[in-house]
């Protein structure tokens, strides 16, 4: 993995920038010490580390304007973090860049439970909003498994999911309005408390747009009430085949439930293991299916998902009878990413989706390139919308085997693209999944989505080396050439 | 300019790639057409040559398990909804039929069309709009070039969400050959809480109060005496009043108790009546189809988007400077206005309402040279306009596609 080129000369001038920084952003606020800077030198993929060259941390969004403007004038690199979750290295600095820290953006605004939303700043955790509204019985929906640490900026940057997202969608389906700062400073406002953006839908743009098009100041977001109730079924299969069959029928039966995850015998024994969560360690494939909503209505399609699992062949069946057990069901997948960590030096977690009926095909194949690569994998699945979470178990220590980690994951995400699902589902494309853009887009495909960043940012100084595999210059991009006359009578019927 | 005066009519997705080479190499605007039902929706465009995309049809991949569809950006929606309602399924965010509010056939009007005007219903409180639903595209720049964005899975994030710029993009950005949608299972049940003879702001209370229970109400109107009164619902038809709705769906137990429930909570804002199954159904098309509106072609029509608890203020403002029809959506959220399209269609009254509050207004229908004239869509602050062009300007240099529809500049 190549980061583009640092810039000697801008790291020349690391004590001029620093003071310019230190004009906009007073006392603590700028952080150029070497020991200080380690603390960024990685998000949560922590397999890539890169020291900035500069951290600032604003808190008013004058400053993040001024910070910006400053930047963009003096031609400096900028990398936007919020918590530095990210999977994907989304956060990763730059030699010759500055990191634009959130951290102190962490107010809750205003929480308006008669328009349902919630206005917050970009460094509120995703849960602290669920916590600050959930004694008036109200949540944010989208519920990553990072939801303590992960802020609601990075959650938009990279449009993140969580198991509930099945029957209440992404943070895409959930945001109704940010106010943004452009790279030249530019203040604005997508969106608000109303439930739709006017003009183009930038504010659906920028869900997802890893921190490329602009940073994300404030944010409106969408609060619903919580379910009345909720229930879990704990269902055991034979094979992951009969699992994905069930998966497959209760869907086709018209049942969406609140989540549906799949983990396989590894990853089950790991989580076992660790938490002890009371799964059975005989089964080949685990379903947890979460239904919610009116008591009446959970009684009714438990029954039913119970009837449908049994028909599909379930060895093993368990319903919570209470939220204790509930969360107990829960504690295994929730904890899956740790557990696998205690049973191995490292581990690197995968993020591919694929179309739900191929999986069996596809864990197949992963086996044999497990054998292939001699590394271990176990998988945890969001099995309703088919976003897979292979997790590769690999020892850093060893010399190569990294590499050979990395080589086996890109096979993967290239399994989920052949048979038409995509690179990522909800952990973003970052610097991690960048070179393999071109398996799941075409040049073309690319070059019109960088002449999207070029129109917020023509110098491709915001978060640059991530997304795209190659940058071109958007001069270059917009260059057209149209032949005159060339085509006066193509061959399209014509009235 | 060339002085062509033709229409395009592409059957595969190279001859709508031929379609736009000719387009720049003549230097030849083109109007993108489905069917046209919605073509008096937006500012007449600036172009005398038409792409009809009406030729590129069919449904071309449809797993109900996985709960996806694509098709052919010309494919008659009617088709998708036939397809669809076969295995019990449907598209979630309620696209109306909208084609009679500008005298089209009942029925009429094509997939591609819909997401280019980001149709929504009464559920988009609860399931949201075409964006929410719309997770691929493969379509032709004003380059000429071929892209494709997103995919046939719900759950992606590899590159820029294209599709969201491109649904409610009036066709201004890309000529779409194929979309790909999420569908959704249709609720096994469906029944309406009704209240009436409240006034605008109680109605709002009440559909507030409704939308913040947990009891995942699916749609939230209020329908003034006026707009109550053409409904061929006979209840709603004779209640003589306002008529305040608020409708749950799902598996029959589960709706029952909801309903009881939402009867109890709201027993404090007056009496409350039931709508069942085929009423109900039949009230909340006659909405989604905005049948109140579709029954006076004389009006034009507003379409004003708010925060739900400004909703009736908004609407008192309007109304205390220009008379008219109008009605609540989206829990109060989304106005529906209609006024004798005279001097600036009381362009001044709907926008001037929103000057404080935030929120926008687009003009749905009016006649053509109101259209020409005044600004159509929400007029953008200066800089979020600059944006807009240049995002027009990376998939459109030369303005070939549907120029003006959108925005006068562009
Ligand atoms: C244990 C673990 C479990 C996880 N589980 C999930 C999961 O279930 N689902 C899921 O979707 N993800 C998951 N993640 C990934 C990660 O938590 C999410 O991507 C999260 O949204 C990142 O938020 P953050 O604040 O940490 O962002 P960061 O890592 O700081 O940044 C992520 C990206 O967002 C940009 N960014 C951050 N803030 C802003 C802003 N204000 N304006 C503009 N750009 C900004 C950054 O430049 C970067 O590109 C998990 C991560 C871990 C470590």
């Amino acid at each position: 993995m190549h980061m583009p080129e640092p810039d000697a000369g801008t790291i020349a001038r690391k004590s001029e920038i620093v003071a310019a920084l230190q004009a906009v952003v007073p006392g603590e606020g700028v952080i150029f010490d070497a020991e200080e800077l380690a603390a960024y030198e990685s998000d949560g993929l922590t397999a890539y580390r890169q020291p900035p060259l500069i951290v600032v941390l604003p808190e008013t969004v004058e400053q993040v304007s001024a910070v910006l403007r400053y930047c963009n004038e003096q031609k400096v690199k900028v990398v936007p973090r919020g918590a530095g979750t990210s999977l994907s290295g989304g956060s990763l600095p730059l030699a010759d860049g500055i990191i634009l820290g959130l951290g102190k953006f962490n107010r809750i605004l205003d929480i308006d439970y008669d328009n349902r939303c919630a206005v917050v700043q970009p460094g509120v955790t995703n849960l602290g909003i669920t916590k600050a509204v959930e004694h008036r019985g109200f949540y944010y929906a989208p519920d990553p498994s990072s939801q303590i640490a992960c802020s609601i900026g990075g959650n938009i940057a990279e449009n993140s999911g969580g198991v509930h997202c099945l029957k209440y969608g992404l943070t895409t389906n959930n945001v109704l309005g940010i106010e943004l700062v452009l790279m030249d400073g530019t203040v604005m406002r997508l969106g608000g408390k109303h439930l739709e953006a006017e003009g183009y839908d930038l504010l659906g743009l920028l869900t997802g747009s890893e921190g490329l098009l602009g940073v994300v100041t404030e944010v409106t977001v969408r609060l619903l009430r919580q379910p009345a109730t909720a229930r879990a079924l704990l269902l055991g299969f034979e094979s992951s085949e009969a699992a994905g069959d069930c998966v497959a029928a209760v869907i086709a039966a018209g049942i969406i439930p609140g989540g549906m995850e799949m983990m396989d015998r590894p990853a089950i024994h790991a989580a076992e293991d660790f938490v002890q969560a009371g799964y059975p360690r005989y089964v080949e494939a685990l379903l947890i299916v979460e239904l919610d909503g009116p008591e009446a209505e959970v009684d009714y399609l438990i029954f039913r998902c119970s009837e449908i699992a049994k028909a599909k062949g379930a060895v093993y069946e368990r319903v919570s009878k209470n939220e204790e057990e509930r969360a107990v069901f829960w504690a295994g997948r929730k904890a899956a990413f740790p557990a696998v960590g205690r049973i191995s030096p490292d581990y690197y977690c995968m993020d591919g989706t694929i179309p739900r009926h191929r999986l069996p095909e596809v864990l197949r194949r992963m086996r044999e390139l497990s054998e292939h690569y001699g590394l271990r994998v176990a998988n945890v699945f969001h099995a309703g919308d088919g976003n897979l979470h292979p997790l590769i178990l690999y020892d850093a220590n060893v010399p190569g085997e990294l590499e050979r980690c990395e080589a086996f994951g890109a096979e993967i995400l290239k399994l989920c693209v052949e048979v038409g699902g995509v690179l990522t589902g909800e952990h973003g494309v970052g610097v991690e999944k960048r070179d393999l853009m071109p398996s799941m887009f075409s040049e073309i495909d690319l070059k019109q989505q960088q002449r999207v960043k070029c129109a917020f940012d023509p110098d491709h100084l915001l978060n640059p080396g991530k997304v795209f595999p190659q940058l071109h210059r958007c001069a270059e991009l917009g260059r057209m050439h149209i032949h005159r006359g060339q085509m006066p009578f193509p061959d399209i019927p014509r009235f | 300019m060339s002085l062509a005066n033709d229409t395009l009519r592409p059957e595969t997705p190279d001859q709508l790639q031929d379609a736009l080479a000719w387009s720049l190499s003549e230097q030849a605007p083109l109007e993108i057409l489905g069917q046209g039902t919605k073509r008096g929706w937006g500012r007449p465009v600036e172009s005398r040559n038409r792409l009809d995309m009406s030729a590129l049809t069919g449904i071309t991949l449809y797993e109900p398990e996985e709960l996806v569809l694509s098709a052919r950006a010309g494919t008659p929606l009617a088709e998708i909804r036939t397809a669809l309602a076969e295995k019990n399924q449907e598209l979630a965010f309620e696209p109306g039929d909208w084609a009679p509010l500008w005298g089209g056939a009942a029925g009429a009007g094509t997939v591609g069309g819909m997401i280019g005007c980001n149709l929504a219903g009464p559920r988009r409180i609860r399931q949201g709009a075409a964006r929410d639903h719309f997770l691929g595209f493969t379509a032709v720049t004003g380059r000429g070039e071929t892209v494709k964005s997103g995919g046939r899975v719900v759950k992606n994030v590899t590159g820029y969400d294209l599709s969201k710029l491109l649904c409610g993009s009036f066709g201004t950005l890309a000529a779409m050959s194929e979309v790909t949608l999420k569908v959704l299972p249709r609720a096994e049940k469906t029944r309406t809480v009704l209240l009436l003879g409240l006034d605008d702001r109680r109605a709002i209370e009440v559909l507030c109060a409704a939308l913040g229970s947990p009891h995942e109400v699916s749609g939230a109107a209020h329908l003034p005496k006026d707009a109550a009164a053409g409904s061929e619902v006979s209840f709603v038809k004779q209640a003589g009043g306002s008529v305040t709705a608020i409708r749950v769906e799902g598996p029959g137990p589960s709706v029952d108790a909801r309903c009881a429930a939402l009867r109890q909570e709201l027993a404090g804002f007056g009496g409350t009546e039931e709508l069942h199954s085929h009423n109900s159904l039949q009230f909340w098309r006659e909405l989604t189809d905005l049948a109140p509106l579709a029954a006076r072609p004389d009006l034009a029509i507003w379409r004003v988007s708010v925060k739900p608890t400004d909703g009736a203020d908004v609407a008192a403002e309007i109304l205390a400077e220009r008379d008219g029809l109008h009605l609540f959506d989206w829990g109060g959220g989304l106005v529906w206005f209609g006024t004798a399209p005279e001097g600036d269609a009381g362009e001044a009254a709907v926008r001037g309402a929103l000057a404080d509050r935030g929120g926008h207004a687009a003009l749905l229908r009016a006649p053509e040279p109101l259209r020409a004239t005044l600004p159509v869509f929400q007029p953008q602050a200066p800089a979020l306009a600059a944006l807009s062009r240049r995002v027009k300007e990376a998939f459109d240099p030369q303005a070939v596609l549907n120029p003006g529809r959108m925005y006068a500049e562009f």
